[in-house]
């Protein structure tokens, strides 16, 4: 199936991508630092998950920061940061197109077997 | 497609509780109110730290003093949340302080009353905070889902500002008799401010209506503000104290407690600016954005610095 799927939006920030790496929005503000998202690793053996976002002037400030903002009661083991500007993120508006392909495909579950009682552990 | 199919299915989500992410259709009007009310919301975090501020330095005891700075910290990571959920419906940063320092946004109106004894740093916990988590929980299922995400955030946290609050009043209800008159003081004072915190009654707040359709609200400042009152009524008497309101009876009828009328003039003279401290806070904001430029600035020419080197090497 062919569609025309434009992945050209940030994450949560700014509306369009444009070339150079520049946030539209975000020019406007020359004094202002930089936005970045902050991922958390709650335990040991669990995956960094998106917490929020905060601004700061370099990766080092951006840690030290998440910490403060987002790790003040042991929420974390470990932190990511990464500067808004670099997510790349499907567009909401192409989500039926881009997930259609999974849509059909029930098969792809273990419910859709039906087996005699009779067969244990499986 | 049309504008009107676009409504039509937003509100179709919206009942349907779908939550709305940044990058969804959404009215000009729903994007407007919720920038309006999430900035308020994070103005009024901030702020929120002046009067408590006010009592850093002088905490009756080393104890008292970190869980307040932990307190006034917790205030600072709230309206940051606040500030990046705004940030996602397209407002920057820079803009939102902009519209603080120069008075065109508006924050919560409790923060404008001074605190001026220890005995408010209890009553400020019991009272306004808990009015806040009135307010907030119920946010925490609001339809924009960056808000929503933030304001369970919040909710988790403030609940030790709260419970801290009524512990200090517990401590000096049981202290001498100066102690105890302490702390009626800073309740009496503090009882009618709080329930202004809910807004205007709801005959009176036109905004109402529209906020709940879109689930942005899901109770009326009115109904908030009984459950509160309700609440407190019965929490004064552990305390061993009154609430300043004469009118104050159970009424078995409504199962809620009656209460006497509110001094609205007083809301909307606090509001238009003419609160006791309305420009004492603005100017300790404005000196702290204006003083603290060199250390932005240096950051920056720091950042920028690093990341020449790292080029050249």
């Amino acid at each position: 199936m062919l569609f025309n799927l434009q992945i050209k939006r940030y994450g949560d920030y700014g509306d369009r991508e444009v070339p150079g790496g520049e946030m539209p929005g975000q020019t406007n503000n020359k004094s202002e630092w930089p936005l970045w998202e902050v991922f958390i690793r709650s335990k040991q053996g669990l995956d960094h998950k998106h917490a929020g976002s905060l601004h700061a002037a370099d990766a080092e400030m951006a840690i030290e920061n998440a910490r403060d903002v987002y790790t003040r009661r042991m929420e974390g083991v470990s932190i990511w940061v990464v500067e808004s500007k670099y997510i790349h993120a499907s567009n909401p508006d192409e989500a039926e197109s881009l997930f259609d392909p999974a849509n059909d495909k029930v098969y792809r579950h273990p419910t859709f077997y039906d087996l005699p009682d009779a067969v244990k552990y499986m | 497609m049309a504008v009107v199919n676009l409504e039509e299915r937003f509100q179709e989500k919206i009942d349907a509780e779908v939550k709305i992410e940044p990058k969804d259709w959404m009215p000009d009007a729903y994007r407007k109110t919720l920038i309006r009310q999430i900035s308020q919301h994070a103005h009024s975090e901030i702020v929120g730290m002046l009067p408590e501020g006010n009592w850093i330095t002088r905490a009756p005891s080393l104890k008292r003093k970190a869980i307040l700075m932990a307190k006034v910290q917790d205030e600072a990571g709230h309206g940051l949340y606040l500030y990046s959920a705004a940030e996602t419906l397209g407002i920057s940063r820079d803009e939102m302080y902009d519209q603080l320092h120069t008075g065109k946004a508006k924050y919560s109106s409790i923060f404008n009353y001074p605190t001026l004894t220890w005995a408010d740093m209890g009553a400020i916990g019991w009272l306004v905070d808990g009015a806040a988590i009135m307010n907030q929980v119920p946010l925490c299922r609001t339809s924009y889902g960056p808000y929503a995400r933030a304001m369970v955030r919040i909710c988790k946290e403030e609940s030790f500002h709260q419970r801290q609050g009524f512990e200090t009043l517990l401590v000096l209800s049981r202290g001498s008799a100066e102690q105890k008159a302490m702390c009626q003081d800073a309740i009496n004072r503090w009882w009618w401010p709080s329930l202004m915190m809910f807004g205007p009654p709801d005959a009176e707040s036109p905004n109402t209506i529209q906020s709940m359709k879109w689930k942005i609200k899901r109770l009326s400042n009115d109904e908030l503000r009984q459950k509160f009152i309700d609440m407190c009524a019965e929490q004064v008497k552990v305390l061993g104290m009154t609430l300043p309101d004469p009118d104050l009876k159970w009424n078995e009828e409504r199962q809620h407690y009656d209460f006497g009328p509110i001094n609205w003039n007083e809301f909307y003279e606090v509001l238009k600016g003419n609160g006791p401290c309305n420009k004492q806070r603005l100017d300790a904001r404005r000196k702290a954005w204006d003083e603290g430029k060199w250390v932005r600035d240096a950051a920056e020419a720091f950042a920028q610095k690093r990341e020449a080197v790292r080029k050249v090497a």
